[in-house]
């Protein structure tokens, strides 16, 4: 097994920790990351819920690992096919850089919803309209929250499922993880300007982890944000640069308009662009909703319709981060199986 | 005993004007009173004649149908114009040998039998003619075969499913004019009464030819006239003589007004079935194939028309575009919701707030355009840069235009939104409503009764900004694909105010599916029954179409089709007045609003 390659396609934390697990089990890896550096999305993130903790020191601790477990890695470089090749699989990046390996891990991410797509909330066209992404980005660099005017906001809103459940937009599913980035987003801006009115309107909120409710709880009791049920129907820009938005309060069952200065868009995950491409050639199927499909829900949550090609992380569907790291963990014992039953 | 043959003939066709006579006088008589004074008032004018044309031209030559297949337009000439001549050249070959005007009615159809002399003035010339027209009419019949078969000859995808009424109907009329073929070339065979066609025949049957076969030939031809007669009335081809009344009432100026009246009856039974609506209509792509208008039609006619097909329709009316009669579906199907559906006790009263400000024009952006704010922004900035004073109506409690309910059957409620809404414009005392929505442009135009206030489209008003040079545009390079809205273009036939206006910003592509054959988007808001990924496949195909065409923007004028189209990856999608705003030359100075504001919340309503 020990003279066997893997590839890792996508160098976010999903791919480094499979990479990372491979190579300690004596397996040659490469991971190929399109960017000049590992990390991903985490990068641009301040803070991870439900903790607060900083996803600078995981995603340094990640690096560690795998530069110290041997895994190759490769930057700025794209993979745009993966072919059979006899027995092995060929990958192809955009230039003339070929890769060879016995078995590929796909962990090409997600991309984040365009918000644009909902024109009624007015993201690209108002400048207090941001999403959330946009939020973690603005915090870590600048470490505060400010309308485009420059002041500190008074009033912020923040609208949950943005580009998840809406058949409109073409995405009927759940991006689990926005609901919690909600209230932790709500936590943060309460404890930042004490005198900010947060308001969350929410369809229903899904608080899968274990912690989570009491962060809700938290939030409603300690930090006073209101937390509406109904969805925005639209968003309007005043003269004076703040946001009107019209929605329902569907416990109330009326209508309510309210200005705030600044709304946050909780925008949610779609299969990755990069998904799309590598599918193409090499008949790896997807599923209902355009992410990554398993050959089986339960036990071979890692294993892509194609043999050989495995999957791990947001490419299988949408998850939080410690659900991406055991799940890279998952999808690296499978390739292990998949070379002990594979011996030639 | 001879002429027993003319009985089966006879029987039919009595029956027939029996029922004819008794529908017709339902129907007009079922008309309103103000429309039964149209019709009898169009009599007396020009308006007559032009229906006598229309009759010629689209009854019997079918001139809507060779403009959409030749072949498919031959086969109806021949046989409907074809048939017209043989009976008339028939009736003058009886008056010339009889030497007399009047002549009994069943004798021209089967003079070859009884006259079996050819002695009188031209009767070579008239069986001549007789012939060449019979020739003229079995092309068409054999084409009609031809085309039960294969019917992609005939550039049709799809044909109608026939029900029993029509099957008996069809087989009667296919029978008919072989079996006077035969029988006329019998009777040539016997008698030499026949020109090229019978003749020749004549001499083919050779010893077959007898009194008894002749006889029975004839009887036959008689027996499939009188079934054909007889199956009209229940069968497709009701239409034949509907068609002609619904010309007539058509042209006397008579509309359905969201009530069914026998106006409906009219053009329910004047639909011919043929089936040119089933290829123009996109919901096949979705695979949705029993809610087109020939179906709705066939169901309100045999009473079964269940609200699953009544309300899956996008009311794009790229129906009516071909339709060979010129049914008017769209009026017809949303008559026929607002007949079908329970209006709800919907109130309003919310709605019900203090005075109008005034205002020389009133913007209402409606639903859909607030759900742009790309279009509501550019919007202001263009009255801004005109130096209106405008209300927007709309900005803050959003009444709806009442358009939507309409098209789900719920009249009573849009009613209430038009008459709250009617009473605020009245009351700005504004001369000018712009609309930057066709869906509202729609109803403002065709169900609100706003005296002295002209309804603009914003194209159109933005085409006056560009004429008057209140605006001046940088033509830029970009490939334009301009989607025509359903509502606004087929709807309102508007097509050039748009179009003009984008010249004026880059390069309009012309493309083959543009005008009377646009795409619908999907996101129609007529359509209660589709499905989202249903609407997807819609928007698809008609992406699909615009980008073999490589345009750099797909323009739109109507809020609903931007927001379509923007879900489809890769493609830039802008409402004209966004690319207006886009191309203004930066020298523009706005214009002082020339009337001032009165209150305070009045100037945060102006814009």
């Amino acid at each position: 097994m020990n003279n066997k390659h893997v590839a890792v396609i996508g160098g976010g934390i999903a791919g480094m920790e499979a990479a990372s697990v491979l190579a300690r089990q004596g397996l040659k890896v490469t991971l190929i990351e399109k960017q000049a550096n590992t990390g991903g999305k985490l990068n641009d993130w301040d803070h991870l819920f439900p903790d607060f903790s900083s996803p600078d020191e995981l995603v340094s601790s990640l690096a560690t690992k795998t530069k110290d477990s041997g895994v190759n890695t490769v930057y700025n470089t794209e993979i745009s096919r993966i072919e059979r090749a006899g027995k092995r699989f060929e990958l192809r990046a955009n230039q003339d850089v070929r890769f060879y390996a016995d078995a590929v891990l796909v962990a090409s991410g997600f991309n984040v919803f365009d918000a644009t797509i909902k024109e009624e909330y007015g993201y690209g066209l108002f400048g207090n309209v941001i999403t959330s992404v946009d939020f973690e980005k603005r915090m870590k660099k600048h470490g505060q929250l400010r309308t485009i005017q420059g002041t500190a906001p008074k009033r912020v809103a923040i609208i949950h499922c943005v580009g998840s459940r809406d058949a409109k937009v073409g995405n009927t599913y759940c991006s689990k993880v926005c609901c919690i980035t909600g209230i932790k987003q709500a936590i943060e801006i309460s404890e930042m300007l004490p005198d900010c009115e947060v308001f969350c309107f929410y369809m229903d909120l899904r608080l899968y982890g274990s912690t989570f409710d009491s962060l809700y709880l938290q939030a409603q009791k300690r930090h006073k944000i209101q937390f509406i049920r109904g969805r925005l129907s639209e968003a309007a820009e005043r003269a004076d640069k703040s946001i009107q938005i019209k929605a329902e309060d569907t416990l109330q069952g009326r209508p309510l308009r309210m200005t705030v200065d600044m709304v946050i868009l909780l925008v949610g995950m779609e299969p990755g662009a990069s998904t799309s491409q590598l599918i193409q050639k090499n008949q790896m199927t997807v599923d209902e909703n355009g992410f990554l499909k398993s050959t089986n829900m339960h036990c071979a949550r890692n294993q892509s319709t194609q043999e050989g090609i495995f999957m791990a992380g947001t490419a299988i569907c949408p998850m939080a981060v410690n659900e991406t790291i055991e799940n890279a963990r998952s999808a690296a014992t499978e390739i292990i199986h998949f070379f002990e039953n594979h011996r030639p | 005993m001879e002429k027993l043959i003319i009985l089966p003939f006879s029987i039919g066709f009595i029956y027939l004007l029996g029922i004819l006579g008794f529908r017709f006088v339902k129907w007009v008589g079922g008309l309103s009173r103000l429309d039964k004074l149209r019709l009898i008032h169009s009599f007396k004018t020009r308006r007559f004649f032009d229906s006598l044309k229309e009759v010629f031209i689209e009854g019997l030559l079918h001139r809507k149908i060779f403009r959409k297949n030749p072949v498919l337009g031959y086969m109806h000439m021949s046989l409907a114009f074809g048939w017209f001549l043989l009976i008339v050249v028939g009736h003058f070959e009886v008056m010339v040998s009889r030497q007399s005007l009047i002549a009994p009615i069943y004798l021209p159809v089967f003079f070859r039998y009884f006259e079996t002399s050819h002695s009188f003035p031209l009767s070579g010339i008239f069986s001549f003619l007789m012939d060449l027209l019979l020739l003229f009419v079995l092309s068409g019949v054999a084409l009609a075969m031809l085309k039960r078969f294969k019917k992609k000859l005939f550039g049709m995808k799809k044909t109608t499913r026939l029900k029993t009424g029509d099957r008996i109907a069809l087989v009667s009329l296919w029978m008919i004019f072989p079996l006077r073929l035969l029988a006329e070339g019998m009777s040539a065979g016997l008698y030499g009464n026949g020109s090229f066609l019978t003749s020749t025949l004549g001499h083919i049957f050779g010893n077959l030819n007898s009194e008894t076969a002749n006889l029975s030939l004839w009887t036959a031809y008689s027996c499939s006239l009188g079934f054909f007669f007889a199956a009209l009335p229940n069968s497709r081809y009701m239409h034949i003589p509907t068609e002609i009344l619904l010309i007539f009432v058509r042209s006397a100026g008579v509309k359905l007004k969201k009530r069914n009246n026998t106006y409906t009856n009219i053009q329910v039974f004047s639909c011919s079935r043929c089936g040119l609506c089933l290829d123009n209509c996109q919901l096949s792509a979705a695979g949705i194939n029993n809610t087109q208008s020939v179906y709705i039609l066939k169901n309100i006619r045999n009473h079964n028309l269940s609200d699953e097909q009544l309300f899956n329709c996008l009311l794009c009316g790229k129906c009516e575009v071909d339709c060979p009669v010129g049914i008017n579906t769209i009026d017809l199907r949303i008559t026929q919701r607002i007949e079908s559906t329970r209006q709800y006790n919907s109130s309003y009263e919310y709605l019900e707030d203090g005075p109008a400000p005034n205002a020389d024009t009133v913007y209402f952006a409606g639903c859909m355009t607030h759900l742009t704010p790309g279009i509501i922004a550019s919007m202001k900035k263009l009255f801004q840069l005109a130096g209106e004073s405008v209300w927007f109506m709309d900005k803050e409690k959003a009444p709806c235009c009442g358009r939507p309910l309409m098209l789900a059957g719920q009249y009573e409620a849009a009613s209430k939104l038009i008459a709250n809404n009617t009473r605020k414009i009245i009351g700005s005392e504004a001369k000018k409503l712009v609309v930057s929505c066709p869906i509202c442009y729609k109803v403002f135009k065709e169900d609100y009764e706003l005296v002295n206030v002209e309804v603009v489209f914003h194209a159109e008003y933005i085409l006056n900004l560009i004429r008057q040079q209140i605006i001046t545009l940088k033509k830029g390079s970009d490939r334009i694909i301009y989607h025509d809205p359903c509502e606004l273009g087929r709807g309102m036939g508007m097509f050039e105010p748009p179009r003009e206006v984008l010249r004026a910003t880059g390069k309009v592509i012309p493309i083959k599916n543009e005008k009377q054959m646009a795409h619908c988007c999907g996101g129609s808001l007529g359509n209660l029954k589709i499905s989202q990924p249903e609407r997807a496949l819609l928007r698809n195909q008609a992406v699909e179409d615009y980008l073999q065409y490589r345009p750099d923007v797909l323009a739109t004028a109507c809020p609903m089709c931007k927001k379509t189209f923007s879900r489809h990856p890769g493609l830039k999608v802008q409402d004209i007045s966004e690319m207006v705003v886009q191309a203004l030359q930066s020298k523009v100075q706005p214009k002082a609003v020339t009337k001032k504001a009165k209150s305070e919340v009045l100037e945060a309503e102006l814009i």
